[in-house]
């Protein structure tokens, strides 16, 4: 290609320009904002032509790195395809909480940028993100509401959620008819079905990780056992009870049978243990269904976790990416109305986002139809397990109470120590947590 | 002798120069990423410093009575000041004996001492990828499991936190890790004793046991105070090891959890930034390998001026 004056100068120019961002070094992936023009007029380019772009604010985006092929396209084609603001995308490779904490700290912070299951609490209350309440307005129905709760703090919504995960509770079909045994729906029947399919020896029982699944199914214990991390008014915890006690118990039993498999090829969130034959139930990750219907077509069943005792719930965990608004952003408004096209208003955009690059569920129910892997089989399963036995861990649940909690079951199921003992010392902790970030 | 002064003036002035030449990118990389941030973050440790470098929430010593009142940090250094107490002498007795060893051997010494130290330039996060993945899985075809199995006795969840097997993999990996870089120190060490006060020893009939007693220990004693010390350095602030093996998709186990790790999981985790507690909890650290030093310090001196 023969290179004209002019792109040699345009070449020369960006070439300039690069240099100069990298070596202040602050790339943020926002551009320039476009330099002021006559009112109402767009600026010329060097041709003498109107630049479409002039007068369009410019806006920075972040997002993770996702596993899947065709997501950082895909994102960045909708970017350019948003006609109110010129969008650049920044694709953080690696440790994106820490960066992104860190960038939020600084007056180049991202304009938008996505955050697991919304902003931290501490977040909203250094002032860090913007409120969206008037940005979802009247499409707030139109998300699942355990979703959206989540993303809400003093009423007021801080996030839009653009996509849902989950895990969930794969088992086989076939092993479990031969043994003439049901799904189970209880932990107690999940005890029961996990010990008899691995007595033969041929097969292990239910694999949650090479922990025992003490780390994955922390909280979910506490859930299905009916109770809670914390009180209503978010004063103090409200898990110490005898009957989350007795569910622990119960638990504990699981943990020292034979049906409980504590090593395996991998852990709980790659479901190769189960397509390898290596475990018989398996709680995993809902990413992992295309790979299990590869290995196990229909043969295959998937549930929430088993309810724990008398006043124990099925339940299942989801986790939201979501879209956030910086409150630093020099163009909060024109950031908001970035984040309504694309995850509130885009549906068809939301749908592609969810289904064609690994699996997830739309984070709006009526929009499951559309996403054809949630549409039906145990993807549709799994989609409504979200609605109906969700759960997130929540707000105010700081990760030092996270680690007196998960210390005590641990030394509860691992080592025999006393419930009582172990968990009114996490309760004690999560109490004065809770003191400590109101 | 005018000429004489003036000169040596010229010369100081010079060598002053390029003193301040060398030394000065130094100190100012020392100055602004070393005493800055310490000095920042003894500011930060008074401050509620949640999601901000610049708090204005003044908390006293809040930070530290929160630490030092937390039952899982207090824990924490419990099993560190432990597990220094052990793997301190274990690595520096290891490395001792190594490098005696490669001191007494005539052929192949180099590739003995290449071999021993190469582990040093592993990283810490790959080794503690091959120690989990592979020599240590908890699945029945780990290589050590692998090995049990075949003499017919049972597989071990090595990092499933029963029985506190953990540990033997942890410092398997630190000792396989650190033993080839304390070696060499000591090997300088004892290339620096005169041999002819072995020669002297062994004419008087002084047997190896008492070479090494009355000659070789006394005299290493410099490289051995600071081997001690930086071993004791390491062991408190021990991190990359101990995360890299024990920190899965469900997040770090509640045991063998180093101080470090601990305030990493408490000030960072799940997307917290908790600056004010964080730079507490690294304070007291300091506080604690500073007295243990100290102490250690005027243990190994015991004796120094005889």
């Amino acid at each position: 290609m023969a290179l004209t004056r002019r792109t040699l100068l345009t070449l020369g120019g960006g070439l300039a320009a690069t240099t100069a961002l990298a070596a202040c070094g602050s790339n943020t992936g926002r551009t320039a904002a476009p330099s002021a023009s006559p009112a109402g007029t767009p600026a010329a380019t060097p041709s003498g032509t109107p630049d479409p772009d002039a007068g369009r604010p410019a806006l920075s985006q972040w997002y993770h790195k996702y596993g899947e092929d065709g997501v950082e396209a895909a994102v960045k084609k909708w970017a350019a395809e948003y006609p109110g603001a010129e969008v650049n995308v920044n694709w953080v490779l690696a440790d994106y909480e820490k960066t992104l904490a860190a960038a939020l700290l600084t007056p180049t912070a991202p304009d938008v940028f996505e955050y697991a299951n919304g902003p931290t609490l501490d977040m909203i209350k250094a002032g860090q993100v913007a409120d969206l309440t008037d940005t979802i307005g009247s499409s707030r129905g139109d998300f699942t509401p355990s979703v959206l709760d989540r993303l809400t703090y003093q009423d007021k919504v801080w996030a839009v959620p653009q996509t849902v995960d989950m895990q969930l509770l794969y088992y086989r079909k076939d092993l479990l008819e031969a043994k003439n045994l049901t799904a189970p729906t209880t932990l107690e029947q999940l005890t029961h079905v996990a010990t008899t399919l691995a007595e033969g020896g041929d097969i292990g029982g239910f694999f949650a990780g090479n922990d025992g699944g003490i780390g994955v199914l922390g909280l979910l214990l506490m859930w299905a056992a009916g109770a809670d991390e914390m009180n209503e008014a978010r004063t103090e915890a409200a898990f110490n009870t005898g009957d989350f006690h007795a569910g622990i118990a119960q638990f504990k039993q699981l943990f020292d049978s034979p049906g409980m498999v504590k090593s395996a090829s991998a852990d709980w969130s790659d479901a190769s243990p189960f397509i390898n034959g290596e475990a018989a139930l398996q709680w995993g990750g809902m990413w992992d269904l295309p790979k299990v219907i590869a290995a196990h077509g229909e043969n295959f069943g998937v549930l929430p976790f088993p309810a724990i005792g008398g006043s124990g719930r099925q339940v299942v965990p989801f986790g939201a990416f979501s879209a956030c608004v910086s409150a630093k952003s020099a163009n909060v408004t024109a950031a908001k109305n970035f984040v309504k096209w694309l995850w509130i208003d885009a549906e068809d955009k939301q749908v592609e986002f969810s289904d064609a690059f690994g699996t997830h569920i739309p984070a709006k129910p009526k929009l499951f139809g559309q996403a054809k892997q949630v549409a039906e089989g145990p993807g549709a399963d799994a989609a409504k397990f979200v609605t109906d036995h969700g759960r997130s861990n929540a707000l105010f649940w700081t990760p030092a109470s996270g680690e007196a909690y998960s210390t005590a079951l641990s030394n509860v199921v691992k080592n025999g120590a006393d419930a009582a003992t172990e968990f009114g010392a996490a309760a004690e902790k999560v109490t004065a947590e809770l003191a400590r970030v109101a | 002798m005018a000429d004489g002064s003036r000169s040596g003036t010229t010369l100081a002035r010079s060598n002053r120069r390029w003193f301040w030449t060398f030394v000065t990118p130094f100190l100012a990389g020392l100055v602004v990423f070393v005493y800055v941030p310490l000095l920042w973050s003894l500011y930060l440790s008074f401050f509620d410093a949640r999601n901000t470098v610049t708090p204005t929430s003044f908390v006293g010593l809040g930070n530290y009575t929160y630490l030092l009142q937390d039952r899982l940090f207090v824990d924490s250094m419990v099993t560190f000041i432990a597990f220094a107490l052990f793997i301190v002498p274990l690595t520096f007795a290891c490395s001792l004996a190594l490098a005696l060893l490669l001191q007494r051997i005539t052929v192949l010494r180099a590739f003995f001492r290449s071999a021993f130290f190469l582990p040093t330039a592993v990283s810490y996060v790959i080794a503690s990828m091959v120690w989990r993945m592979s020599f240590f899985h908890g699945a029945r075809f780990g290589l050590t499991n692998t090995v049990l199995s075949s003499l017919g006795l049972d597989t071990i969840n090595w990092l499933g936190g029963e029985n506190s097997w953990y540990w033997l993999v942890l410092v398997s990996l630190r000792l396989w890790l650190q033993v080839g870089f304390y070696m060499i120190l000591f090997i300088a060490g004892l290339n620096q004793i005169d041999p002819q006060l072995y020669e002297a020893a062994a004419l008087d009939g002084a047997s190896a046991w008492r070479r090494f007693r009355h000659v070789t220990f006394p005299l290493l004693r410099p490289t051995s105070v600071a081997v001690a010390m930086l071993l004791l350095f390491n062991a408190f602030q021990a991190f990359d090891e101990f995360y890299n093996t024990l920190n899965t998709v469900g997040g770090y186990p509640p045991y063998a959890r180093p101080p470090l790790v601990y305030l990493y999981l408490i000030s960072f985790g799940s997307g917290a930034q908790d600056l004010g507690i964080g730079s507490a909890g690294t304070m007291i650290l300091t506080l604690v390998i500073l007295v243990f030093a100290f102490f250690q310090n005027r243990l190994l001196s015991i004796g120094a001026d005889k």
